[in-house]
């Protein structure tokens, strides 16, 4: 070891002092920080009756990387001390989180450390971080990505996921970590890069196909676990012109686990999507059908832990207050679905369109269950039972339960130079016992709609107003319930929205909103959330204090969104990169 | 095994001070709407600056910011030969989403997409939308996060500046 270290070390001097010069002049260091602060108070009004021993809430995160050349590493440190409200507890805690070495010269690249990376659509692999949920499945270990020939990119990678601050080590006797280790290939061929003749082609065409398996340990009672899961996914895109088609197929064997409820049946994953484009109108239609294809590094995971695969959930995303209280999220057990998305812009110059042309958006999505047919366990036909095949589903088949469905229409137009006006109708179903699991709590159906009117006083000043409702059609005020009922109808009913937000570039923003549930059903829980904030923005840095009640949902100020839980009292987000 | 690590890392390190590369911009590369690879650090404009701002299909205040880029963009490129990439930080649930939107709405930008944040964690992007302003020698000369009515009026002014210079 020590003969090799010295030989590096000589042939790194060697090579310093050949290259001091540009070693300097080509390395670069940039980084992030950001760190959002809550402060909690009691707020009876919103049934916030005991902070539970917690006043405050800090996430905070640094991160730097260093790059020279085609080499790059970097580090990030995470602090909860302890985490805000509605992030999960686990994450309580300070240390290293993330860092990683890649070297990459455009024919090999490889990765040693935290690595993210998605395999097609994320089918059967992808590892991502998301600050604002709290969310990092990084696998640390290796990865090495080969690019033969022009078009051609492989890659294998190895290693064991991030859950929370769980060690990681090869295995400990932890009962509440199982995590196995995670392996995967892809290979990728684009066509139209690797065949000259199809360089500048109208046609085009790419390919792709994955193979990914986990090594899991059987610590069991009850079932037995299979050791080695595997799962492979195949991917094809085709364009012409104006025309795209992409598709991919997912198949996983037999994975029992606690979101499937222990069956023994393999997953399937297919979603398709056909679009058209030319300037001025594009639309794109999306069909999509999972079965059984819940996917983790640990077989005993919840919620999002572990993950090792994503399911993509394909309808369209709401940022505003109201419609996003009512978010869709896959069911990796089984769901049928299909999008419907057209833009279209009408020409500037024409009587509809006027001086700046009027943009138009439809978007259409539903999501329905699979149809599940009994199977044969022990003599009985019987559907999902533990430990048994679980049932048979019909490929094509839709069953009549629908999750969700979002029909939705945009209008945005300049009315003038002055003037901006967005307005969005939406028609909304949500199955909130299934999407959320609140057993008994009826259906949501809803219309909503919003408006947002922009008008600029100067050249740095401008006034925001942002107007919403959202109206239940079969949840009502006057009807009497019962005490046990009650609980079901928090946040739901009739609900209004104002915003007002004042700004003056590049630095300032000042806005006040609320949020009222005027309609609830139940007389106690028609309340108001009011809050007020002021945000500072400095180049990429951005200050913003916060104080009122906040429910759950996206909150874009100042130009920025995020997604904040329901809390009441003070929050304070610093963040800056350089 | 950890040895052989170390001696990775270091025969890494090694090779990588050789390298030039004088972009401030990462060695990622990303797909443009047609398929094609784009390696940022290779970018090019002419000597002309580049703007690239993060964007989402699912944040409004970038296609507001975008919305207006557009009105401007033919005028700005007239007058400075600037030329903007815009680059979608969608994930899978909306990829298919960008194109149909960035051609409804009429955008004449490059689209570039981040499918998998790599250019977002590399830049350190926190929250869209995110612009940077890199002049004609590849290095960054200004960012900027958020977009409020009549954001663009501020980065046409830091344009002017060095487009000036040449």
């Amino acid at each position: 070891m020590r003969k090799y270290l010295l030989i590096t070390v000589a042939l790194a001097l060697f090579s310093f002092r050949a290259s001091a010069q540009s070693f300097l002049e080509n390395s670069q260091v940039n980084g992030s920080f950001q760190t959002d602060a809550q402060y909690y108070v009691l707020d009876k009004g919103i049934g916030i009756d005991d902070l539970l021993g917690k006043k405050m809430g800090i996430n905070g995160f640094g991160k730097v990387n260093y790059t020279n050349g085609n080499f790059s590493a970097g580090v990030r440190f995470e602090a909860f001390l302890p985490e805000m409200n509605g992030f999960r507890s686990e994450l309580k805690g300070v240390g290293l989180a993330n860092f990683f070495a890649t070297y990459d010269n455009g024919f090999i690249g490889m990765t040693v450390g935290d690595i993210y990376d998605q395999f097609g659509c994320g089918f059967v692999f992808r590892t991502y971080e998301e600050w604002s949920l709290g969310m990092d499945n990084a696998l640390r270990g290796a990865r090495v990505v080969i690019r033969p020939t022009k078009g051609v990119t492989l890659k294998g990678l190895y290693g064991r996921q991030r859950y929370y601050w769980a060690p990681y080590l090869e295995r400990d006797f932890n009962d509440d970590d199982t995590r196995g280790i995670v392996r995967g290939v892809d290979a990728e061929w684009d066509l139209n890069q690797s065949i000259p003749a199809l360089n500048d082609s109208k046609f085009r065409m790419s390919l792709g196909g994955s193979f990914v398996s986990k090594k899991q340990y059987d610590m069991s009672i009850f079932y037995y676990i299979p050791e080695n899961v595997g799962a492979a996914a195949g991917r094809l895109n085709l364009g012409y012109g104006n025309w795209s088609f992409s598709t991919e197929y997912a198949y996983k064997i037999n994975d029992p686990s606690a979101i499937n409820n222990f069956i023994y049946k393999e997953g399937q994953a297919l979603m398709a999507s056909l679009s058209y484009s030319q300037k001025g109108f594009g639309a794109v239609l999306q069909v999509k059908r999972v079965d059984n294809m819940s996917f983790k590094s640990m077989y005993t995971g919840k919620q999002n832990d572990l993950d090792i695969n994503f399911i993509p959930p394909i309808n369209y995303t709401h940022t505003h207050s109201l419609p996003s209280m009512y978010t869709y999220s896959t069911q990796p057990n089984g769901e049928m679905a299909a999008q419907l998305q057209v833009n279209y812009t009408i020409p500037k110059g024409t009587a509809l369109g006027g001086k700046y042309g009027t943009k138009l958006a439809f978007n259409m999505s539903q999501v329905n269950d699979i149809v599940r047919d009994s199977v044969m366990d022990n003599g009985r036909m019987v559907i999902s039972r533990p430990g048994s095949l679980g049932y048979t589903s019909r490929f094509f088949a839709v069953s009549n339960h629908r999750f969700f469905r979002d029909i939705n229409f945009e209008i945005d137009k300049r009315i003038s130079k002055d003037w901006h006006i967005t307005a969005q109708y939406i028609n909304l179903y949500y199955d909130i016992e299934t999407i959320e699991g609140h057993a008994g709590a009826p259906v949501v159906k809803a219309n909503i709609g919003f408006l947002d009117l922009t008008y600029k006083i100067n050249k740095k000043q401008s006034l925001r107003l942002e107007l919403q409702g959202l109206w239940e059609n079969e949840v009502h005020a006057g009807y009497e319930y019962e005490e046990s009922e009650k609980k079901d109808y928090q946040k739901r009913g009739d609900w209004a929205f104002a915003l007002l937000e004042y700004t003056i570039t590049p630095h300032w923003s000042f806005s006040i909103a609320d949020k009222w549930n005027y309609g609830n059903p139940v007389e106690e829980y028609r309340d108001h959330y009011f809050t007020g904030t002021v945000s500072y923005i400095h180049e990429a840095t951005r200050i913003m204090l916060s104080a009122g009640r906040q429910s759950e949902g996206v909150v874009c100020v100042g130009g920025v969104c995020r997604t904040v839980p329901a809390s009441s009292g003070v929050t304070l987000t610093v963040s800056t990169s350089f | 095994m950890k040895k052989l690590m170390t001696l990775l890392l270091m025969a890494l390190m090694v090779t990588g001070l050789q390298a030039q590369n004088k972009s401030d911009l990462p060695n990622v590369t990303l797909k443009d709407l047609n398929g094609k690879d784009v390696n940022l650090s290779k970018l090019s404009n002419n000597g002309n600056p580049i703007v690239l701002t993060f964007w989402a299909t699912w944040c409004s205040p970038c296609i507001k910011e975008h919305s207006a880029l557009n009105d401007v963009y033919q005028d700005w490129q007239d007058e400075t030969g600037v030329k903007i990439y815009a680059v979608s930080i969608d994930d899978s649930r909306s990829t298919a989403r960008v194109k149909p939107m960035v051609e409804g709405k009429g955008w004449e930008f490059e689209v570039l997409l981040d499918v998998n944040s790599d250019l977002k964690r590399a830049m350190n992007v926190s929250n869209p939308p995110h612009t940077f302003l890199i002049d004609g020698n590849g290095k960054i000369v200004w960012y900027h996060t958020g977009y409020v009515e009549g954001g663009e009026e501020d980065l046409y002014e830091e344009i002017l500046k060095i487009a000036k210079k040449k």
